[in-house]
């Protein structure tokens, strides 16, 4: 089987894969990182939302063969293991942006990248029109939109500050 | 997915090797429109090229009165690109549309363009700007490239290298979107470059890409919205599906087009 290097969450692993593997796979059951999630398994939802060299992507629409020698982060790469949250993580819990919990993971790692791609200032609209590759079928979206605007305050503060409500 | 031996080169002239020496393989780019269909097995290539770790197919470029495009250039690396923005930037606008901000940190514009899916959005701007499809081989105008539904010119040992546009700053698309999907149910790209005048359209041919010689005559003598009043195209060779039927797509054409037109004249020079 061919080998492939990754960091993950600054962590260098490497491993024999069938080719066949995906990035999500990869994670949740070689590296039993089960944060990532797959919930459509056809690039729509966004569960299985991972940063990639810094970008957001699809974890079940990417090869991990694809990306040998790549850095990825996933949920639980975001705050220190034993720190405090992550801001835009401490803001989904200050603003109630989850219910069932299972759209999180996807919707934090895309929050992350929204900021890094459009700052720590997002209205409304900016935010939802974003959100275009994360689907949730509790919420209703309010609260998410919400976290995600406090959330991207509060990483203008620093990491680990408390969100701004 | 069914198995495959995979295999990323690291040049051209492997990949195309590569191609030469395995039957049945496909070409991986950024892989969101083939690892769906394997996952369905609607394909089961033998052998997978992975061709997104290659210099040659990556980088945007100015070259006189067009810009060069990579095969490999992402979705969301067209819609950040200063050339682009700059020079052609109702080309710059198209990936916007396309997927969501994840699938554009991956998606190419040369895997849509090599792929033709008639929902697809850049064989319209490839099309209605007149680009050359510039491969391992020959140099191929849009025109003669997109051969119907997922049908192009591509011979089996063919890759597409880059896509030179010719600048026209009188451009835009407008595109209706599947409310599910984000694909184009139709959408139509304009340009005007000197007397040249295109209008080509996706989504709506149940064929594929196509372009609307009545409307561009009537553009030529004057590019405005008005001069397509009174013209409408045939729902004859419409796609018909459960989203929308041949008329529906018919009016929708004309509809895009004046809205594209009258976008591309309200852009500043």
């Amino acid at each position: 089987m061919p080998t492939v290097s990754l960091t993950v969450n600054g962590k260098a692993v490497t491993a024999d894969v069938d080719p066949r593997t995906l990035l999500v796979q990869f994670l949740r059951e070689h590296l039993r990182l089960t944060g990532t999630h797959v919930g459509c398994d056809t690039s729509q939802c966004g569960a299985c939302v991972v940063h990639l060299d810094g970008k957001a992507v699809k974890s079940c629409t990417t090869l991990v063969l694809s990306i040998n020698g790549s850095s990825v982060t996933t949920i639980e790469g975001l705050a220190d293991a034993n720190g405090p949250l992550h801001p835009m993580q401490e803001a989904f819990r200050q603003n109630h942006g989850l219910q069932c919990g299972y759209c999180t993971p996807g919707m934090i790692m895309a929050a992350v990248d929204m900021v890094n791609r459009k700052g720590n200032d997002l209205d409304d609209h900016t935010i939802r029109k974003e959100l275009d590759g994360n689907l949730c079928r509790c919420t209703g979206y309010h609260n998410i939109v919400k976290s995600i605007a406090a959330g991207a305050r509060a990483m203008a503060g620093g990491a680990g500050q408390q969100a701004a409500e | 997915m069914y198995n495959f031996t995979f295999h990323q080169p690291t040049t051209l002239r492997q990949a195309v090797n590569l191609l030469a020496k395995n039957e049945d393989a496909k070409l991986l780019a950024g892989g969101h429109s083939l690892l769906p269909v394997m996952k369905q097995r609607l394909a089961s290539p033998a052998a997978i090229i992975d061709i997104s770790r290659i210099p040659e197919l990556s980088g945007v470029e100015l070259k006189g009165r067009s810009v060069v495009v990579g095969a490999g250039t992402t979705h969301s690396e067209v819609a950040n690109s200063q050339v682009l923005k700059d020079s052609i930037p109702g080309l710059a606008e198209v990936p916007a549309s396309i997927g969501d901000p994840h699938v554009r940190h991956r998606g190419t514009i040369g895997g849509s363009i090599a792929n033709n899916d008639p929902n697809a959005d850049y064989p319209a701007a490839a099309l209605g700007l007149g680009a050359t499809i510039i491969t391992n081989k020959r140099r191929i105008a849009a025109d003669d490239f997109f051969q119907g539904m997922f049908t192009t010119a591509l011979e089996p040992n063919e890759i597409i290298t880059k896509m030179q546009f010719p600048i026209a700053k009188k451009c835009a698309y407008q595109k209706f979107k599947h409310p599910a999907s984000g694909f184009a149910l139709v959408g139509v790209f304009v340009s005007k470059r000197g007397s040249d005048v295109r209008v080509a359209v996706t989504g709506a041919g149940a064929n594929g890409v196509f372009r609307v010689p009545e409307f561009e005559a009537a553009l030529k003598k004057r590019f405005n919205a008005k001069s397509l009043d009174g013209l409408s195209v045939s729902a004859d060779g419409m796609n018909n599906d459960i989203h929308a039927g041949p008329e529906y797509r018919a009016h929708l054409v004309g509809v895009l087009a004046r809205r594209a037109v009258a976008d591309a004249n309200a852009r500043k020079d």
